[in-house]
């Protein structure tokens, strides 16, 4: 599960990484956002969009989005 | 009326709440694996950082067997005060409209404040000064009251915002300067700065006492 602040949201992290990248040379950099990454194991995949509408994210000021590897991943 | 204080693993300012309480009534800490709720007339969430603000702050001590106790006793109507984490706690739980974002300093800061009283129409704030300011510490990284439009109008046209940080106080970049809020029933209240913190002139100001002293009177 990918977890990202929202869009049109203030995101600090976001923008002091924005901030420092061009201080190292790398430049043309916009729009930076810091999230998360939730990996697990999980029998039923249908469970996962509930976990992250409960406790994974706060859909209030997060959007998620779900990634289903195969077993090997 | 008695107070009751939860402890979470993480919490660090449940004993001052426990203190804070007692000056104004009786308090008892109630261990977050607990249910029973110890007759009290009202329930703290204190300061700290339940267990260990893993995943976001508030969103695991959300759901550990006091908080479901205390979301059946906010439904019932009970008084529920919730400092600091224990705001953040509320607005997990959906108790109190919006969520508490990272501050927009970046910074864990630590500063006394100077807090307007915007109503004191209310159960937390009856004891207030209308227009009154409060001087209270404030100590936390994950402060910025967030509420998106809809909301934020909702919570300003039905008097839900009852402390507002003084011009020029507001490091943390809450949106409307909201420093504290109740839900719309009234019986359910947060706010970021410490009223517990600020109940003895040993550490500069007894303005947090308001806050307390309210809760006392409307629980009667």
């Amino acid at each position: 599960m990918l977890i990202r602040p929202k869009a049109g949201i203030l995101d600090p992290q976001g923008l002091a990484v924005e901030r420092a990248l061009p201080a190292l040379g790398f430049t043309g950099v916009a729009n930076v956002h810091v999230g998360r990454l939730v990996e697990l194991d999980v029998e039923d995949a249908a469970q996962l969009q509930p976990m992250c509408e409960k406790l994974l994210a706060n859909p209030l000021v997060e959007d998620y989005e779900v990634q289903l590897l195969d077993g090997n991943g | 009326m008695k107070f009751g204080v939860l402890r979470f693993p993480g919490s660090c300012d449940d004993l001052d709440a426990l203190a804070a309480a007692r000056r104004v009534g009786e308090g008892e800490l109630i261990w977050h694996g607990e249910r029973d709720l110890k007759g009290a007339d009202a329930i703290v969430i204190p300061g700290g950082f339940s267990y260990g603000d893993y995943l976001r702050a508030g969103a695991i001590a959300r759901f550990s067997p006091a908080m479901e106790s205390v979301i059946a006793f906010a439904g019932e109507g009970g008084l529920v005060l919730g400092i600091c984490n224990g705001f953040q706690v509320l607005c997990e739980a959906h108790l109190l409209p919006g969520a508490l974002l990272g501050n927009a300093n970046r910074r864990f800061t630590f500063r006394q404040l100077e807090l307007e009283v915007v109503q004191v129409d209310s159960a937390f704030t009856c004891a207030c000064a209308r227009g009154g300011r409060l001087s209270i510490p404030a100590k936390h990284a994950w402060g910025r009251y967030y509420a998106d439009d809809r909301t934020l109008q909702a919570i300003e046209e039905s008097g839900q915002v009852l402390l507002r940080y003084a011009r020029g106080q507001n490091f943390n970049g809450s949106l409307h300067d909201i420093a504290g809020v109740r839900n719309e029933e009234g019986n359910v209240f947060g706010l970021m700065p410490h009223p517990e913190h600020a109940v003895d002139p040993l550490t500069g100001s007894e303005d947090g006492l308001g806050i307390f002293a309210s809760i006392a009177l409307g629980g009667q």
